[in-house]
This record gives structure tokens, sequence and C-alpha cells, in this order.
């Protein structure tokens, strides 16, 4: 699992002096603002090219494009009228202005130019059709995605916290919860798939228990690290204040070593949802790794890139949300370390 | 800047210490035995405010420790009043040189966190408004300890040290890390605390002038192994002068008496 979400939070910084707000905007400013218009523009003029790929004609994509077309405009002139607009979309007006000449770019790969092959490389107008026409059914899926992955998540990361605290606290179940760990944490949780779906009664469960361990695994690691690595001074200082056992591990070692524990949650999520996708495609018979593996099987390959889209959404999504969470619990480190 | 009637409210018991024939060996990683304390006896009256003061190695912080209940000697006997010491006690309150405020916790609820750890912060959370008062933070309430100044997180765990009222304050060098002009009015800080409460402190320093301005009795240990080497009782009124010839004078003494006074020094007035 890779830790580089976890320094990095999904701020987005504004490219050189973008954010400088001025009386009267420079040329500069101008570009910034106009850049969404002008990429959608591009965009849109890519769109009328003539196509060399026969699909169904879709007026999704372009509908789409001129709605941003007309958007943006308005943007571009709040943009020029009021200088507190111009400070709020600057940072955001590159970005938008890059995504839209992408899908431009993806337009003009595919449909107008024909460079890549059919069916594997839809071209958006497709994507985007399949989105709007299943959006039942990848609703239904991602709700049935969001019940496993939750449960799942929530069950290993609660035993991971307990199991993480008695090793990282006592002596006596480290000697003997180390070794487990070692052993049995490093195997990917997708490889134990044929032991659980013979263990456990349904393919729900089964696969609950494999995102659970899957996030289990990392949880309890960097809690017991940090429940071990509490400042001895912190506990003496409790000790002095007459603190007892409960007061040290729930007020003093847990609260001390939050900050670990969410390395230990990030790293979790990002587990579970690796898992969630081979335990959906394998066992569960439901859910959007379901539907990616079955639309893959008809080689609608409109549906399986709309799929991909929702997955994008849908987890990123959720890492934000476990950020927004860090960011409350771990107010206390504002100003100590940059995030 | 507090006055005399809230004091009063705050005021506590405080105890006598005894150490007696004291000694603790500390053993290192290697297996090699260190003396860290030896056959160290000191009696505190309640009340006394007693500075322990030495080189480093001298086992000043070890006999501190030995106090707060955070480490059991090797032999010898500790008691607070008529009682043994056998564990720590928030009767026994620590400051170290370091505050260790909780991170985690605001100024308010670290000084708070003296009454939870007890379960009685419902009873006694009123408690706190004095403690913030007392120690002047009242409008730091909500700030986090990162963003305190040096001389404030100090005071913060001040008062979370005295808001369970411990019979006697562990002191280990509680003004070390502070710069020369905020020590100096830190002193004149605790000084009034312990005059308004009574409590009996001890105080580890490595400040001659610090020990000399507060303590009623400075008490010298030398290391390898730390021992008492002498006390020096201060019999000088309060508020002292740091310029006045007597103090100059015991400041002479007692740094010939370290061998830090100089190569041709002489002690003043002998």
């Amino acid at each position: 699992m890779s830790m580089e979400g976890i320094s990095t939070s999904f701020v987005m910084s504004p490219p050189a002096k973008a954010a400088a707000p001025r009386r009267s905007p420079g040329p500069r400013a101008i570009l910034t603002a106009a850049a969404p218009f002008i990429a959608t523009s591009v965009a849109l003029a890519v769109d009328r090219l003539p196509s060399h790929q026969t699909t169904l004609p879709s007026h999704l994509y372009p509908l789409l494009l001129e709605i941003t077309l007309g958007l943006s405009l308005i943007a571009l002139l709040l943009q020029l009228a009021l200088a507190p607009v111009r400070t709020w979309f600057a940072p955001k007006a590159p970005l938008l202005a890059a995504f839209v000449l992408l899908l431009g770019f993806w337009d003009l790969i595919t449909l107008k130019l024909a460079l890549m092959p059919l069916p594997y490389f839809p071209g958006p107008d497709l994507v985007i059709q399949n989105l709007v026409d299943n959006w039942r059914m990848l609703a239904t899926c991602t709700g049935y995605s969001l019940l496993l992955l939750s449960v799942g998540f929530m069950v290993g990361a609660s035993l991971g916290v307990f199991c993480g605290v008695l090793i990282g606290w006592s002596i006596r179940f480290r000697y003997w919860g180390m070794p487990v760990l070692k052993v049995l944490g490093p195997i990917p949780a997708t490889a134990l798939v044929p032991l659980a779906l013979m263990l456990f009664p349904t393919a729900f469960i089964s696969g609950t228990s494999l995102i659970a361990l899957a996030v289990w695994f990392p949880v309890t690691m960097l809690t017991a690290s940090g429940i071990a690595n509490v400042r001895v001074s912190y506990l003496d200082v409790a000790r002095t204040l007459g603190a007892g056992r409960v007061f040290l591990i729930f007020r003093v070692a847990i609260p001390a070593a939050m900050p670990s524990i969410f390395i230990g949650l990030f790293m979790g999520l990002g587990a579970s949802f690796l898992t969630l996708i081979v335990a959906e495609t394998v066992g569960v018979r439901s859910g959007l790794g379901w539907y990616l593996a079955w639309a893959q099987q008809w080689a609608d390959y409109g549906k399986v890139y709309a799929v991909i889209v929702i997955m994008a959404f849908f987890f990123s999504g959720l890492m934000t949300l476990l950020f927004k969470l860090r960011d409350r619990v771990l107010v206390w480190q504002k100003g100590v370390i940059k995030w | 800047m507090v006055g005399a009637t809230a004091a009063d409210d705050l005021q506590t018991k405080a105890s006598s210490l005894l150490v007696r024939n004291v000694s603790k060996v500390h053993v290192s990683a290697d297996g090699t035995h260190v003396a860290a304390l030896s056959d160290v006896s000191l009696s505190i009256a309640a009340g006394e405010l007693v500075s322990l003061v030495g080189p480093s190695g001298c086992g000043k912080s070890t006999l501190l420790r030995l106090i707060a209940g955070l480490d059991a000697p090797s032999s010898g006997e500790l008691r607070i009043g008529a009682n043994p010491i056998s564990g720590p006690s928030a009767e026994r309150g620590l400051v170290f040189q370091d505050p260790n405020l909780f991170p985690w916790l605001t100024v308010r609820r670290n000084i708070e966190s003296g009454l939870a750890a007890r379960n009685v912060l419902r009873e006694k959370r009123h408690d706190v408004d004095d403690f913030m008062r007392l120690v002047g933070l009242e409008s730091f309430a909500n700030a986090f300890p990162h963003q305190l100044s040096g001389g404030m997180a100090q005071r913060v765990a001040l008062a979370r040290a005295l808001v369970n009222h411990p019979r006697v304050l562990l002191l280990d060098e509680p003004l070390g890390a502070l710069d020369a002009f905020t020590r100096m009015r830190m002193q004149d800080e605790v000084l009034r605390l312990w005059q308004n409460r009574g409590t009996t402190m001890l105080l580890v320093t490595h400040d001659i002038d610090e020990a000399i301005y507060m303590s009623d009795r400075i008490v010298m240990m030398t290391p390898r192994p730390g021992r008492i080497e002498r006390i020096i009782e201060i019999n000088q009124p309060r508020p002292r002068q740091r310029n006045s010839s007597e103090f100059l004078e015991l400041r002479g003494r007692i740094l010939e008496m370290l061998h830090f006074a100089g190569e041709n020094a002489q002690a003043p007035n002998r």
C-alpha cells in the first residue's frame, strides 16, 4: 500500500502568482480567468470535426460541452467584473481548463482520428452516454460496494485499533501477538479468497472478512507502534497526576498515538479498495467490481470506463472523508506539522 | 496578581518528606551497575522550599523520581508525612524541565487533566478557573500547547500539577529551558505560588542564583556516586535582593565549594 496520500492532502495549490488580486486584472490574470472558456471552445471545435469511427450518434457529450461553455463564459465575465470572484476562482481555473482539454484530446484521438482501436477505447461520448443510461444500475452497485466496504472497514479498523493497543501496551500481548502479526499480516487478503469463500456461509460475510483482514493488518501495526512509542514523560506526568491504567491508556496513550493510528487507517483504506474489487469480482455477485468484470465479459467498454469513472469518485470521496475526519481529530497538530 | 481571598481557597495541607539511607543502582543495557544515589538521607519540613544543586550525574533527578514514586529505590526508605512512598500519587506533583503538556489538549483541558486523572473533574471543575487565573492564563484557555511560549507552557504545567492540591510539589529544573529574563520572572511566580499555597517544594536546579534566590535550604550533591555533600541554610528574608552583598557572598561560597569559582578566586569575607 502506498503512503503517498498521507502526507499530502487534497489541497490544490495555485500555480505561480495566479491568486494575487489586483484592482484591474493584468493580461496574465485575464488569461487565467479565460482559460476554462478557451479550453471548452477548443474541445467543442474538436467535437465538430468529422468522425472517423461509426458509433451511435450521441448528443450528450456536445450538450455537456455547450453547458460548460456557457458556465465558463459567465465565470469569465464575473471574474472581470468582481475581484473577489477572481480570487476565489483563479486557483481552480487552470485545473478546470486542463480537464476539459483532456476530454477534447480524448475525443480527438478516438472518434475523430481513430488512433485507438475499438472496442477497447471508446470516445468520451459513449462513456458519458453509458453513465447516464445506466445510472440506476451504477447507483445500486455503488450502494452494494459501499455497504460491503464500510462494514469491512469498520470491523477491520476497530479490531486493528483494539489489537494494536493491546500489543503496543502490554509486553505479554506483544510477545504473543507480534509473531502472529508478522506472519499473517503480509499475506495479501486477496490470496485468502478461496479460504474465505469456503469458511463463511455467505459471499457477503466472506467479502466483509477479507476487507476487514486487509484493513486490520496496517491499522494494528501502526497503532501498536504508535502506542509503544508514546513519550514516557507523558505517562510519567499522568501518573504523578494520579492517573490509573484506564486513564493512561485511553486519555494519554491513544490520543498520543492518534497520528500513527491515522496513517494505519489510510493504508487500511487503500488496501480495502483493492480487496473490495477483487472480492466483488470473484465471490460477491454485486457491486462495482462485479459490474466491471461483467461489462468486460461483454466487451462493453463504454460501461467499463463508466464504472471506472464512478470508482474514481467513490474511492477519492471516501479518502477525502477520512482526511476530513483526520483534520477534525488531529486539529491540535495544525501548525506543528505540515500535512 | 491574585487577591488574598482567592489564594486562601487554594490553600492545601503541606507534608513533610523523609529520605533515609536511600541508594539507587541503575543497571544499564550491557549489564553494568551504576550507583546513581548512595546512602542519601534528607529531611524536609512541611511547607519548606528546598533546592537540590549539583553537577550533572549527581542523582538530583533520580532522587526526585524516587520521591515522585516513578522509580523504586534499591535500598532505604522514603516517607511523605508518616506514610511510606510506594508509587506515584497526586499528592506529589511533578513538573519537568519540558512542560510535557499533552499536545492534543487545550490549555484548559490540560489543567483539567489533573482532575480527570483522579475522576473528580465533575465535582471540581470550577477549581480550574481559579488555577488559570492563578497563573495568569485565562485568555489562553482554548489555545493548544504549541501556540504557547516556553514560559506560558511552564505556567500551564505548574497549574496542572497544582490543581490536584499536592502536599509536595517536585520541580525538576522547571525553569531550565527558559531565557534569563523569563526565568527570573518565573522564579517570582513560583515563589508567589509557594507563599500563597504553603506547599512543600523540592526544586532541582543547575542555577545557583535561582537556588539562593528561592530556597530555605540548598542541598548540594556530588556525582559518582550521587550523594549529599552539604546542606546550606539561607536565612535571608524574602523578597531577596539578587545584588545584595549577602547574596553575592553566599554565591561566592557555593561556587567555591563546587570548585567553579575560578583558579585564583578568594571567597569574599571568609
